[in-house]
């Protein structure tokens, strides 16, 4: 028996397509009937696929089956006849006798795209966006979200129903994205929400201490893919969303080299360029360039050009000059410690490593392992007694086994 | 050469998986029938849908789904070529739904017309 292959990821790509375009006919109080539609349809082909053979095409064939499920449930189930099919006709405007599932590219694009806004919607906390893009959007199970959480099942759950509940309560409803509505400052600053989800989405994927380094692919692959959804749509195509994409390139065209077999990470100053993926790398210089319009800079702009230098590797004054100004800006945006940190790093490339003591220890950052990194890397060679005692300050504050693995290294010397 | 039915018991997937491992059961699936109709030993089979299922008892008594009391149930089967029994089972072995716990394949010569 010959098989095409399928695409990988179809299902759960498919899942957020068709959740959503039923989810916004059904109305959003009805999400989990979509979902379980979605769910049901890919159970028919693995019901039916390893035997006859995979259709054609299967995407269609995913889109037939969820409509004739639809359809039946229009016609014999109690809560579609009672509860959302008269929904249904009087958003139609009419006594309609069949029900209409509209799975154009056109529709599941603008459906996607709204069910973006709804999953990110203010009202709901920000732990709880993430989880629900995951399930809803990524086609992520309650496990997966809880192993890259480090959270349990029941906590996911738990989260998501309240999320869901929120949503009912407050009565969210989809937006309309047309092209243009971006300008309205209360859209825009809707559009805000939604890149600071997908930014820690992506965050989450870079940073987690999950050892499932395929999961954590995963959710930054993920986080891409929906920010790229935004940069397909025109109404969505502007440039802070460009340059979020662009930092997110640069950032993923290190995955391989910023950690060694056994998961440790391995320091910028030490990773094997050639590791470095240079398709990515190009893609982030073509998102960033697609960003430099308009007249606003934001924060991703400024972490997107940060990233650019970090993708030189050659020591420069031009660019460690560069990243400092970059940094400086940065922070007067939005302060954070670990960009204050990273400023004072570029600061000792450009002006040496007295200099930026003393600016380090101005920060007072004595909660934080990363503070006493930067210390223990500054006064090495000038004091290294000092600097073994802050290596160890760290240590002690290190939250994982990463960490502390690199650091005991440093202490070693 | 006789021919087996090897019937596979396991939970309702709606319950229990995220698209992307109905995806993986599905090739694991596909891989698996493959591997057997590779020594031409496959003859046939079928996944059984868990929706809308029903019952008919005795006294014409209907119920929904055949499920009672067990979580895993008839989820679908093949029937194969195999000298032996033995060689059936070898087979079943690699049926992906094993990797459930609780799950479970059941091998059946199937009768024939002048046994």
């Amino acid at each position: 028996m010959e098989h095409p292959e399928i695409i990988p990821h179809l299902f759960r790509t498919e899942f957020s397509k068709i959740t959503s375009v039923l989810c916004k006919l059904f109305g959003l109080a009805h999400i989990e009937t979509a979902e379980d539609i979605a769910s049901e349809t890919f159970l028919a082909a693995l019901e039916t696929w390893p035997y006859k053979g995979i259709p054609e095409n299967p995407v269609a064939w995913l889109y037939t089956v969820a409509k004739n499920k639809t359809k039946n449930k229009f016609a014999r189930d109690q809560i579609f006849i009672e509860r959302i099919a008269p929904q249904i006709k009087q958003a139609a405007g009419s006594d309609i006798v069949e029900i209409e599932i509209d799975l154009s590219e056109k529709n599941i694009s603008d459906s996607l795209l709204q069910m973006l806004f709804v999953v990110c919607h203010p009202a709901i906390s920000i732990e709880a966006q993430i989880a629900l893009s995951l399930k809803i959007l990524c086609g992520f199970s309650v496990e997966e979200i809880a192993n890259a959480f480090l959270s349990n099942k029941e906590a996911i759950n738990k989260r998501l129903y309240r999320a869901k509940e929120t949503l009912r309560k407050e009565n969210i409803n989809f937006v309309n994205v047309n092209t243009g509505v971006f300008s309205d400052p209360e859209m825009n600053k809707q559009l805000e929400t939604v890149l600071t989800t997908l930014y820690l989405l992506y965050n989450e994927g870079y940073y987690s201490e999950s050892n499932d380094s395929i999961l954590r692919e995963d959710l930054c692959r993920e986080a891409m893919r929906l920010t790229f959804l935004l940069i397909e749509n025109n109404s969505t195509d502007l440039p802070n969303v460009n340059a979020l994409y662009s930092l997110m390139c640069f950032h993923a065209s290190r995955f391989a080299a910023r950690k060694n077999e056994s998961g440790e990470i391995i320091l910028y100053d030490e990773q094997d360029v050639t590791l470095w993926d240079q398709e990515l790398i190009s893609k982030g210089a073509y998102f960033l360039m697609q960003a430099s319009t308009g007249n606003e800079i934001s924060k991703y702009h400024l972490e997107a050009n940060i990233a650019y230098w970090h993708t030189v590797k050659k020591d420069s004054k031009e660019k460690w000059e560069n990243i400092l100004q970059l940094y400086n800006l940065l922070l007067q945006t939005e302060y954070s410690p670990i960009a204050a940190l990273n400023r004072t790093y570029a600061l000792s490339k450009l002006s040496g490593k007295s200099k930026a003591i003393q600016e380090a220890e101005k920060l007072q950052l004595k909660n934080s392992p990363y503070y006493f990194v930067l210390l223990g890397e500054l006064y090495a060679d000038i004091d290294d007694k000092k600097s073994i005692d802050h290596f160890q300050t760290a240590y002690s504050l290190a939250k994982n086994k990463a960490e502390k693995n690199l650091l005991k290294g440093k202490i070693k010397g | 050469m006789e021919e087996f039915a090897l019937i596979m018991r396991h939970e309702d997937g709606a319950k229990v998986a995220s698209p992307e491992q109905i995806q993986q059961w599905m090739k694991q699936t596909m891989d698996w029938i493959g591997g057997i109709a590779a020594q031409n030993k496959f003859t046939n089979g079928t996944g059984l849908s868990f929706e809308d299922a029903k019952v008919v008892k005795h006294g014409n008594m209907i119920t929904n789904g055949p499920f009672g009391d067990i979580k895993e149930t008839i989820g679908g089967l093949i029937i194969v070529k195999a000298d032996s029994t033995e060689e059936a089972i070898e087979f079943a072995k690699g049926c992906p739904v094993l990797q459930g716990e609780g799950n479970s394949v059941e091998v059946r010569k199937i009768a024939k017309k002048n046994a």
